[in-house]
Order: structure tokens, then sequence, then C-alpha cells
């Protein structure tokens, strides 16, 4: 199993290291998803503030940072891959990242975001926008503006490799504390029964 | 009644001559995960889950359809079969549309209680997204294909407690489908009696009562040996089952 111990150890020693801090590097990354699982983040309340003493939060949806860095140690990922900015960005984050967390339903089974799955694109995009009252927006093409969408909406793991699964929507704050604090022990992520549950 | 000795994971035990080993297992106390089986209900080994290993001939047999006998050896837990049992609940997932966070029965499953029981925390198979139909049509309830893991308890209960049979299966493998008299909208059915049974016994979210929404849908099973110990022992005691106690 892949923990961030045995990661560590496993750093190529020619890349440069960022030397500012020891503290472990963070980030959590929204792709498809409806944002509840970083909602459900922030409800860890006051263990937020015990998290802040050994992480440094680099990159997040509530957290201004436009590029996902260098030597990241941990990226907890919301949401399905629905389109072409969430494949470049699961990429670099695969790239970027020692360990990958699929964290929430979205993220590792498709989940509500997978729903649209049923539609060929066109049908989809004919009804909910070219059927509906009002201007069509864009949507159907990549027009570097907004991210076409790709054709079937996939689970993380099938676009990028997954170290650990943080099933539940949302999963609940304990159940992230439970996987968060054992990924930052350096332990892998087993979760008790009553915390694997999806749904 | 004949007493039988028998070896489970490598301990002696001993059951009665006709025993299913399922009853038997789960008398050590040892946990089997099952689906397709209902106490109450015949056996039908269609799910697989409850394999068990011969340790002579390394065959697998389901443990509910399969009779304990005289110095059988057995194991319930080796690394082949509880590796079978996570790829049976994957590809189940994998072959209609389980989207629990929106299912009726979120929370009182068995199908994603067995998944969280055996760690099942993803799946690797593509999904088969098939495009499956919901029938709405009678008074009291509605079936949605989509959840629907093809156990037959629905089959069998209206079968052989109810006696109307209007539950049956069409088509072959993964175009397998529970349907009601010959394939016609349940509402026009004239064989239901309405009376709920399929319902109550069905282990997901594919039967459930009109106007229940995402996790509302509670499940009981314990009418079922309430009928059946009335039926034969005139008795009746209430039993408790079902989904209730879930979560
Ligand atoms: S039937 Fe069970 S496993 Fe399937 S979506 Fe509903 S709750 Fe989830
Ligand atoms: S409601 Fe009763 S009679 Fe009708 S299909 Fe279900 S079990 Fe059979
Ligand atoms: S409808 Fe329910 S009880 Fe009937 S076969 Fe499907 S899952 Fe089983
Ligand atoms: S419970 Fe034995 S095969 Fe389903």
């Amino acid at each position: 199993m892949t923990t961030l111990a045995t990661k560590r150890t496993g750093r190529k020693a020619d890349k440069a290291e960022p030397a500012v801090s020891s503290k472990i590097r963070l980030a959590t990354a929204w792709l498809g998803g409806c944002s509840g699982c970083h909602m459900s983040f922030l409800d860890l309340d006051e263990k937020l503030i015990d998290l802040a003493e050994v992480v440094d939060l680099v990159y997040s949806p509530i957290a201004d940072v436009k590029e996902f860095p260098d030597h990241v140690d941990v990226t907890l990922v919301e949401g399905a891959v629905a389109n072409v900015d969430h494949l470049e960005l699961a990429e670099q984050i695969r790239q970027r990242s020692k360990l990958v967390v699929s964290f929430g339903d979205c993220a590792v089974t498709g989940n509500v975001t997978s729903l649209r799955n049923k539609f060929p694109l066109e049908d989809l995009l004919t009804k909910v926008y070219h059927e509906g009252p009002g201007a069509v927006p864009r949507g159907g093409e990549y027009d570097k503006i907004v991210p076409a969408l790709i054709p079937r909406v996939l689970p993380l793991h099938q676009v990028i490799e997954v170290d650990a699964f943080i099933p539940g929507c949302p999963p609940d704050p304990e159940r992230i504390w439970a996987a968060v604090s054992a990924l930052l022990a350096g332990e892998p992520v087993v979760l008790p029964e009553k915390m694997r549950m999806f749904g | 009644m004949a007493v039988i000795t028998m070896t489970i994971n490598d301990e002696l035990v001993s059951g009665v001559e006709g025993q299913s080993l399922l009853s038997l297992i789960r008398e050590q106390g040892i946990e089997l995960p099952t689906l397709c089986h209902l106490e109450g209900l015949e056996a039908r080994g269609g799910c697989r889950l409850c394999l068990v290993e011969m340790q002579s001939t390394q065959r697998l047999l389901p443990a509910c359809t399969t009779t304990a006998q005289e110095g059988m050896s057995i194991q319930t837990h080796s690394e082949r079969l509880v590796r079978y049992r996570r790829m049976i609940l994957e590809l189940l997932f994998a072959e209609r549309n389980h989207v629990c966070a929106v299912c009726v029965m979120n929370g009182r499953c068995e199908l994603q209680d067995e998944a969280a029981k055996i760690g099942m925390d993803h799946v690797r198979y593509d999904y088969l997204v098939p495009e499956l139909p919901m029938d709405a049509t009678h008074d009291k309830f509605a079936i949605d294909h989509n959840r629907c893991i093809l156990c037959t308890r629905c089959v069998s209960v209206c079968d052989s407690v109810e006696g109307a049979h209007t539950w049956d299966v069409m088509g072959r493998g993964v175009n397998s489908r529970v349907i009601t008299d010959l394939n016609q909208p349940w509402g026009s059915s004239r064989s239901c009696t309405s009376c709920g049974k399929c319902v109550q016994v069905c282990p997901t979210g594919a039967l459930a009562n009109k106007g229940s929404t995402v996790a509302e849908m509670v499940k009981r099973h314990d009418f079922l040996q309430w009928i059946l110990d009335g039926r034969e022992k005139k008795q009746w005691v209430m039993h408790n089952g079902g989904s209730e106690g879930r979560r």
C-alpha cells in the first residue's frame, strides 16, 4: 500500500526541493463535483487549526493559487473527470503529487456527475440548453473559454493512478479526519466499515 | 436427527444432517456475505457471494445451496475467495446504474452494506451505463431496473409465499430483467394482489414504495417469518429483520 512514508523515501534526489518549510504540502482540487466535499472539509471546524499546524495548504479552491504547484505531498481530489480542463488538471496533479486521494463519491464512482453518461453529448447539450429558453451558451467545442465536455464522465482512477479512496456524498468530517490523519502520519488509509459506505 | 462432523477453517464443528453449509457456518459466528439468500425463501445460489472453497478439490461451492456433509472440509475466507467476492460486488456495481447518493435505499441497502463490509472502496471495471427503464404504473409501488441485481427474491416470495407468481425473469446474461406478468406494465398486472411482499424483500433500491424519495425507503423482512411460522406452526411471534436497524 502507498503511504506518505514510502513515497517520501522514494523521492528523486536530483529534483530541487522547496527549502521553505518542513510542513506537509497539502492540496485540494475541485473537478466535476458540487463542492459539497470541500464544504464537509471545512466542517472539520477546530480541527482545521490542528491541521494548519502540520500542513501548508498549497493549492485549493479555498486558497487563491492559480497554478497547481510542484512537490505536493498529498492532494485530495473532489469530483469526477467531466471536461478537458479536468483531464489536464488531473494529469498535473498526478505528476506533481506524491499521494493522490479520490475524495468523495463523484471522484470515486462518478456519482451524480456521471448521471449524464446515459445521454450522448449532443443530446445532453440540446436537452439542457438548445431546447431551453434564451441564448445557447458555449460548451459543445473547446473554445479555450469554456472547456469542452468529454463524452463520458469518468471516476478519477480511470484517468490517473489513485492511492486512496474516501467514499461518501459528501464524506462526513469524521471520515475526512480519519483519512487525512492517517495520510499525514504516513499510514495507509484503512477506514472502518461504517466510514466506507458510498452515498 | 443425525449429527455430522466437518471442518470449517481448520476447526472441527458439528451440525445436523441436511443443514445447509451457510447456516452451519453462521452458527459458528463466522460472517459470510450473502445477497440472493433470504431466510424463509428457497436458496438459489445466484449471487455467488457466499462461495466457499472445498479443501480437498479446491472447488468453489455456494454455501447457501450446499448441504453440510460428514467429513467435509472447507475454507470460508481464503485469499482467492476474498478476491472473488470483491470482484463480484464490483461487477454488480458496474453492471447497472448505482448512484447511492440519490437512491431510495441509501443507508439501508444490502448491496451498499456488503460493499462497505468487504472494503470495496472503488470499482476497477468500466461502468456499463445501460439504458434501463423504471415502471411506476402500479398504484403503490415502483421498480427501478437501474438498481436491480437480479437476486430474484421478488420472484421467489411472490411465487412461494403470496402464490401470485407475478414476477419472472426474461432475457439472458446482462440483458436479463425481472418482469411482471408477460412483460407488461406492473400496474396492468391482473395477477398482482398488491401485497407488497416483493418490495419488502428486495435487498436494493430496485423495488420501493411510491412516494419514497432519497434514503427514505425502509424495508421489513420480519413479515416473512411471521407468515411462514403462522402457516406451518400456527405460531405468530414477531422477529426483527429488514433494513430498519441499518446505519
Ligand atoms: S441500490 Fe443500493 S447500491 Fe444501488 S444505488 Fe441504491 S443504495 Fe446504492
Ligand atoms: S405486490 Fe405481492 S402479488 Fe404483487 S408482485 Fe409483489 S409480491 Fe407479487
Ligand atoms: S427487483 Fe429487487 S428483489 Fe427483485 S431481483 Fe431485482 S434486486 Fe432482487
Ligand atoms: S447467497 Fe449464496 S449464492 Fe447468493
